[in-house]
């Protein structure tokens, strides 16, 4: 799965404490080591977007991120997470279920297909679709003939989108789902309900953190993709613009600023993620946690 | 019906939606991933092989291919030495906003990676914050390329790395010390091997990630023929010319490639899940 | 409800888990499934739940086939070996799961099903619990929210996976009481999986040895323990001492210790093994010429019998012996005593159709 790693369930939390350890000299040595990297790659960079935006004011702040082109682009934006999401996320709730619940041939097949997109470089994501969709594309005459257009406008788009945040919510809920089993389900089965009912009542409660998980990321994916809508965006303003094209363009027409406003807007949805992120890891946590406990 | 009802509890069990699950999923993995991807070999397979072999063996792709193979190479083996550091930091030492640290470590994931381009590119170039007090030059050479690059893959060393050392019998690096190891001696010989096959899957997943990487590269390459091109950015270049047939052949040598990385991360992982679960 | 398993096979690859099972299960009965671990004991009770689809066979309630009536309907009470709570419902919605997923014309009212469930947790004892979360349960406890989550929907027939399996011991044996108890009172038609021996001795009316897929015996406890059919049962329900020989004009010789094999009269110079539980043996301190000598290596000496490790002086094997502490005391025995060993009660097999 080359894009993403799972939340993560420890085994047994780890609060012995540890006698056998570094010399303190050694330890504090690493502790600086790790620290300054990550302030290097992680911290710095961040800083800086949010510096570099406020630069020349907050009046040229609110200027950027409230032109036309940039709500417009905002708009497109928030429309393509807003298609691709729910289907990811229904997608990745019926592979999770076929692929756990069930034994079939060609299951690990299966998952490393669903594993692709991951492995596969975002420009190529959107270039396989110029080749079905675009004019020199196979089912190009035949669109043309019917006057639809997928590539340089919204669909194509879209589907860029789907095909690189596919995986996110399937590889979410896969390894949960075979960790959790198919007992539950089998219980509400001898107890009467049906396979909705035990859907609804059993397996979503179950599976409800990791779910929201893979939505976050995946909506953290859809919206700042960039090399696969790059590619069949057609990068006209205020119509195919997404907000990562659009602060591309701001940022090779050298208006440094306004990039950056709408890259700290971005930046700032980031954190949230990463918020969000850590409450759900922090929350299954504590179930995991307080259900070994009842032992 | 019964019978066909009974075939098919033979081989699905009791739970309903099998045939409603599968298919559905069959329908858009089809749709969206093996129609979609299986388009840059039918149109490769249509285009003469001469022509296919000039256009992967040019010498400016060949030379975007060392360097993305090189620069990916370089950022994966950064990762994997201060990802098993941060992991080991995260897991072992307490320390102050350790929470913090650790919720940081994903940003990668979160942040768009134009944004990270740019972000990077603005602090190394000549006059930026760190670019100004540098002999050398960052920005706009194989070395930002590595810096954007290794940006991207940090969390995967960190994030695989660090569930197995929470895991980890500590009663196992107690029980090398009891037998007169020094601390060194017992990171070596004990934790180190334990680690081995996570961080090597994290190290593939950075790589794999970074040879397709395109939006945090662009932008701190400067993207000169020959020096600074990445191959996915060649593939661009080749749309812009509407030389499909140029873009096609370079994009299945990367996929290939992708998917024999696929496979080999499938099979660390599964490797290590059979240990450690 | 009574149940009748008909020719019950199953496959998981090529591997047989279930070869032509047939076992007829009355009304009201408790019947133990006893094997060890792969011996496809869960797999058949899984198939009478209509949890899996047996190869072929027929399972029959009553005089009803329900071979091919699916799990929702055939209103069995399953009880899982770890419990399957819903860990995000209340002990009180747990319970009340089955009546509350009805179709709307079949549900009970709301005050009823209140009813029923507050009975429910009254019989399983735990009135102050019913606002807590499975998680903040013991095992015990949660054990028996899955029971009364199962009798809620009223049952014709209960089926429990290893129902004390994952519980320690002393809680263990207060749940396998309580479950007799329930039984008794319920008269419901009851089928639990066991590994354990003792579990099964202790509760069941009757026992189903299982073995590789097959039944190796099926009776009531002192049936399948005084009077195993094969050595697989002899091994698999308590302790087994083994007299290798060879059969001869109906006895059983080894050197010069034979006894008496009257149900082999036909065999000629067979190999043949005779099996005695250890409290069959008897113990002599003076030489008589149908018992073997052997050693006295080890006396554990805990309750009311005290067990002896003997080993034998012809063959080297070793012996285990169990006698009374009266008996034990006239003997006068201390370790590293020479005594004379007889079998009191032996049965004997010839070993082509099994292996040790």
């Amino acid at each position: 799965m080359a894009g993403h790693v799972s939340i993560q369930y420890p085994h047994s939390p780890v609060n012995r404490t540890m006698k056998e350890s570094e010399p303190r000299l050694v330890k504090w040595l690493l502790i600086t080591a790790a620290l300054g990297f990550l302030c290097l790659f992680l911290v710095l960079p961040l800083v800086a977007i949010f510096i570099k935006a406020f630069e020349k004011g907050s009046a040229v702040f609110s200027a950027a991120i409230s032109s036309p082109d940039a709500l417009s682009a905002i708009r497109l934006t928030v429309l393509v997470a807003l298609i691709t999401v729910p289907l990811n996320a229904i997608f990745g709730v019926a592979a999770a279920w076929a692929v756990t619940k069930f034994n079939f041939k060609g299951k690990s097949l299966l998952i490393t297909i669903i594993d692709l997109p991951f492995a596969v470089s975002p420009v190529i994501a959107g270039l396989v679709f110029v080749l079905l969709f675009s004019s020199h594309g196979i089912f190009g005459p035949w669109l043309q003939a019917h006057n639809i257009k997928i590539i340089f406008e919204v669909p194509g788009i879209v589907l860029a989108t789907l095909l690189i945040t596919l995986p996110f919510v399937a590889r979410e809920l896969i390894p949960l789902m075979q960790t959790q089993g198919t007992a539950d389900e089998e219980a509400s089965m001898t107890l009467g309900a049906s396979g909705w009912k035990t859907f609804l009542l059993v397996t979503l409660p179950n599976i409800k953190w990791g779910l929201l998980y893979g939505i976050i990321l995946c909506t953290a994916r859809a919206i700042g993709e960039f090399g696969a809508v790059s590619v069949v965006s057609g990068h006209i303003r205020g119509v195919t613009n997404t907000m990562p094209l659009h602060i591309e363009i701001l940022y090779n027409e050298y208006q440094f600023s306004a990039a950056f406003a709408v890259a700290s807007l971005m930046s700032l949805f980031a954190i949230f993620t990463l918020v969000v992120k850590n409450l759900i890891e922090w929350k299954a946590k504590k179930s995991m946690v307080s259900e070994e406990g009842g032992f | 019906m019964a019978r066909l009802q009974s075939m098919k509890m033979k081989r699905v069990g009791v739970l309903p939606g099998f045939g409603l699950s599968l298919g559905f999923t069959m329908f858009y993995i089809s749709l969206l991933v093996i129609l979609p991807l299986s388009m840059v070999f039918i149109n490769t397979v249509s285009v003469e092989w001469a022509k296919i072999w000039q256009t992967i063996s040019d010498p400016r792709v060949m030379a975007s291919y060392k360097l993305s193979i090189g620069a990916s190479l370089t950022a994966a083996c950064i990762n994997v030495v201060f990802g098993v550091l941060i992991a080991w930091m995260l897991v072992r030492y307490r320390f102050p906003g350790a929470r913090i640290v650790d919720g940081l470590v994903d940003l990668p994931f979160a942040l768009p990676t134009a944004i990270a381009g740019i972000a990077l590119t603005t602090l190394y170039t000549k006059n930026g914050w760190l670019g100004q007090f540098l002999s050398f030059k960052v920005a706009f050479t194989p070395l930002g390329i590595i810096m954007a690059l290794t940006f991207i893959g940090l969390p995967f060393v960190v994030r695989t790395v660090q569930p197995v050392l929470q895991n980890l019998d500590q009663e196992m690096e107690e029980a090398s010390a009891s037998l007169g190891a020094n601390r060194l001696q017992t990171f070596v010989k004990v934790i180190f091997p334990e680690l081995l096959p996570a961080a090597l899957t994290g190290f593939a997943l950075a790589f794999a990630r970074a040879l397709g990487e395109y939006g945090s590269v662009v932008f701190i390459a400067g993207n000169m023929p020959m020096r600074t091109e990445i191959t996915p950015l060649l593939i661009m270049t080749k749309l812009e010319q509407y030389d499909y047939a140029g873009a096609t052949a370079i994009a299945a040598v990367m996929l290939i490639f992708s998917f024999i990385l696929l496979l080999i991360i499938n099979l660390l992982q599964w490797r290590t899940n059979r240990k450690f679960i | 409800m009574s149940i009748q398993i008909r020719n019950i096979s199953k496959s998981f690859g090529t591997f047989r888990a279930l070869d032509q099972i047939n076992i007829d299960i009355q009304t009201g009965e408790l019947i133990a499934l006893l094997g060890p671990s792969g011996s496809g004991k869960t797999s058949l009770l899984r198939i009478i739940a209509g949890l899996e689809a047996a190869n072929q066979g027929a399972i029959l309630f009553g005089d009803e086939d329900i071979t091919h009536v699916s799990t929702k309907e055939r209103k069995v009470g399953f009880v899982f070996q770890h419990y399957a709570l819903f860990r995000h419902m209340t002990v009180f919605d747990n319970i009340a799961y089955g009546l509350r997923v009805r179709p709307r014309k079949s549900r009970p009212s709301k005050p009823e099903i209140e009813k029923k469930v507050k009975e429910l947790i009254k019989l399983v004892k735990l009135e102050a619990f019913s606002n807590r979360y499975p998680s903040h349960l013991s095992g015990g406890q949660r054990q028996r929210v899955a029971l009364a989550r199962a009798l809620a929907v009223e049952p014709k027939v209960l089926l429990l996976d290893e129902p004390f399996g994952a519980l320690d011991a002393k809680v263990r044996k207060d749940l396998r009481r309580w479950l007799r108890k329930l039984h008794n009172d319920y008269q419901i038609t009851s089928i639990f999986v066991t590994h354990d021996q003792e579990e099964a001795l202790d509760v069941a009316d009757r026992i189903v040895v299982m073995n590789e897929g097959k039944v190796e015996q099926i009776g009531t406890p002192e049936e399948v323990y005084d009077y195993p059919n094969s050595p697989f049962v002899y091994h698999f329900l308590g302790n087994v001492n083994l007299f290798k020989g060879r059969l001869h004009n109906g006895k059983l010789r080894q050197g010069h210790f034979e006894v008496d094999a009257p149900e082999f009269l036909g065999a000629e110079n067979t190999e043949a093994v005779g099996y005695v539980r250890p409290h069959d043996i008897n113990i002599e301190r003076e030489k008589s010429p149908d018992a073997v000598a052997a050693t006295v290596i080890y006396i554990h000496m805990i309750g009311a019998v005290v067990q002896l490790e003997l080993i034998r002086t012809d063959t080297g094997d070793v012996l285990e012996a169990e006698l009374t502490k009266e008996h034990f005391r006239s003997l006068n025995l201390i370790t590293g005593v020479e005594v004379y060993v007889k079998p009191k009660q032996l049965k004997v097999f010839i070993p082509e159709d099994y292996s040790i």
